[in-house]
């Protein structure tokens, strides 16, 4: 299969990788995929008063268009607003990195994983909010 | 040394110079139909294929007689399992094959079924090998034929052929064998062996794409088929068509090759291929090899990486040709149904490279190979979510996913 230069060059120098605390209450984390299906995505951003997202971290186990789109995302969290960041949708990914119709499936997961990180960390939000009303 | 590396010998080999030079005249000097009888050009052709006849013979033990060219091993499948169920058909109903069989036998298998044949699927243990006790009690007065590849392309592992012929001869049932991949790698006997049908593809053994053979048992028992194509009624009525001269040629001098130099080339290779395999379990000791330690191929190494996925790593081995077992499902690309037949767990399914080495390859190629393969895996790891996960103490296996 042919991969655009985009995705060669996310797989080959992908950006963010790493893992931020997941204990940090202004940290989200999302896990989306499964093993049996060869593809688990970790995406953690971490998000400051304003709500503004000041960093974004991934770790994906999956086929090179999945790890690009994974490092894609992470580049357009960092600096963006979690408001922005949930209208964030799988086509522009797969627009931006020329992904073929077979490999569609793994904006689907980025996206996902965004998603999925940004209600781990609205869920902290509340849990915290509730903690200091209560004290 | 020059890249990308060729280390995937099991999906086809080039062609031995010495090959090319054997065809050369038969496409335009000596390039007279095998079947012309009437005239030099005729008669040149047909001295050529006999004499490759007798040369692939030679490399099985067969009788120049039992062999029938055809276009490659799909076609020798095709028509050693269909051509004996028909024939059969008034003797039994039931053939026997194996989960880990190729396409080009499994696909003629489930055709029968469609026709009213009975098939029975072994299953095979995490080796790869069936159980010979099973095979045994499978074998009914209405089986007409047993089908076991002699070598798996995917991991290698040699099933006991001369065991399984054996059990076929006392059970009174014929025996197929698909050794494209074994031919040339492993001793292959068809009277010692018991074997009444075994197909052969040239290109897997430094011969020309597109030609092949079927070897037919003529005595103890005399085999009989039904042809698949009908036409001119050559090679004795079971597979008409123009023989493909030039490409015979080929195959017969590929076998000669093989027939004479198996025994100093192989031990070169499997050196190789120890090497290699040995290098990468010692970077990384939690690789798992895949199929027979003992029995196999010796040019072949199937290795699954835990927590890397098979495409990514193929995608970063991009210096190496070789072959993945697996990718992900969600892209319709399956994992290989031959890993998931040895009930490999899904870590392992989605992570194998099957290396295969050959006549070409160097210490060089194979030193290169390895280094690249640890490096990427290396590299990956730190980017995979599993890898850190089993770092923490986390078990995958009590994870709760979200499959999609
Ligand atoms: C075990 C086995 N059988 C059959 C085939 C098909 O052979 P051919 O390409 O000659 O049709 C192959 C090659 O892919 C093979 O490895
Ligand atoms: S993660 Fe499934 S094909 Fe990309």
């Amino acid at each position: 299969m042919a991969y655009s230069d985009k995705v060669l060059d996310h797989y080959q120098n992908p950006r963010n990788v790493g893992s931020l605390d997941k204990d940090d209450p202004n940290v989200g984390t999302g896990v989306v995929g499964a093993p049996e299906c060869g593809d688990v995505m970790k995406l953690q951003i971490k998000v400051d008063d304003s709500g503004k997202i000041v960093d974004a971290k991934f770790k994906t186990y999956g086929c090179g268009s999945a790890i690009a789109s994974s490092s894609l995302a992470t580049e357009w969290l960092k600096g963006t607003s979690v408001d922005a960041a949930a209208q964030i949708k799988n086509t522009q990914i797969v627009e931006e990195l020329s992904l073929p119709p077979v490999k569609i499936h793994c904006s689907v997961l980025a996206e996902d994983a965004i998603k999925a990180a940004i209600d781990d960390w609205k869920k902290k939000q509340g849990a915290t909010k509730a903690a200091e009303a209560k004290g | 040394m020059k890249l990308p590396v060729y280390l995937d010998y099991s999906a086809t080999t080039p062609c031995d110079p010495r090959v090319v030079q054997r065809m050369l005249p038969f496409f335009s000097d000596t390039f007279g139909n095998a079947a012309s009888r009437s005239h030099a050009f005729g008669w040149t052709a047909e001295a050529a294929v006999e004499e490759a006849r007798a040369q692939v013979a030679r490399l099985i033990g067969a009788h120049p007689k039992e062999i029938l060219w055809t276009s490659g091993s799909t076609e020798a499948n095709n028509l050693a399992i269909k051509g004996v169920a028909a024939m059969y058909r008034q003797k039994g109903n039931h053939l026997i094959t194996a989960i880990t069989e190729h396409k080009a036998v499994l696909d003629p298998m489930k055709w029968l079924e469609t026709q009213g044949f009975e098939v029975t699927w072994l299953p095979v243990d995490r080796q790869g090998h069936v159980d010979l006790a099973q095979l045994e009690a499978a074998i009914t007065d209405k089986t007409i034929l047993v089908s076991l590849m002699a070598a798996n392309n995917e991991i290698g592992t040699l099933h006991p052929i001369a065991d399984i012929g054996a059990i076929c001869k006392r059970k009174g049932t014929l025996f197929h064998t698909d050794a494209t991949q074994a031919a040339g790698k492993i001793p292959l006997d068809v009277e010692a062996q018991h074997v009444d049908l075994l197909s052969l593809s040239a290109h897997k053994m430094y011969g020309p794409k597109g030609v092949g053979c079927l070897y037919v048992r003529r005595k103890n028992p005399r085999v009989r088929l039904t042809a698949q194509m009908d036409g001119g009624g050559h090679e004795r009525g079971m597979r008409s068509g123009t023989l493909n001269v030039t490409g015979i040629v080929g195959m017969g001098e590929a076998a000669r090759i093989c027939s004479e130099e198996m025994a100093t080339e192989i031990p070169r290779i499997r050196a190789l291929r120890e090497r290699l395999e040995q290098r990468i379990l010692r970077a990384l000791p939690d690789a798992v090899r895949n199929g027979d330690p003992e029995a196999r191929l010796p040019h072949l190494a199937n290795v699954s990486f835990p927590y890397v996925e098979g495409e990514s790593l193929i995608m970063g081995v991009k210096e190496l040709a070789v072959s993945s077992g697996s990718a992900c499902t969600s892209a319709s690309l399956e994992p290989s149904y031959v890993l998931k037949g040895l009930g490999l767990g899904d870590e392992l399914a989605h992570s194998s490279i099957r290396f295969s080495l050959g006549r070409f390859t160097t210490e060089q190629e194979v030193d290169f190979a390895a280094d690249r393969v640890i490096h990427e895996v290396k590299r990956l790891r730190e980017m995979s979510p599993l890898w850190e996960m089993v770092q923490e103490g986390v078990d995958l296996s009590k994870v709760k996913w979200t499959v999609h």
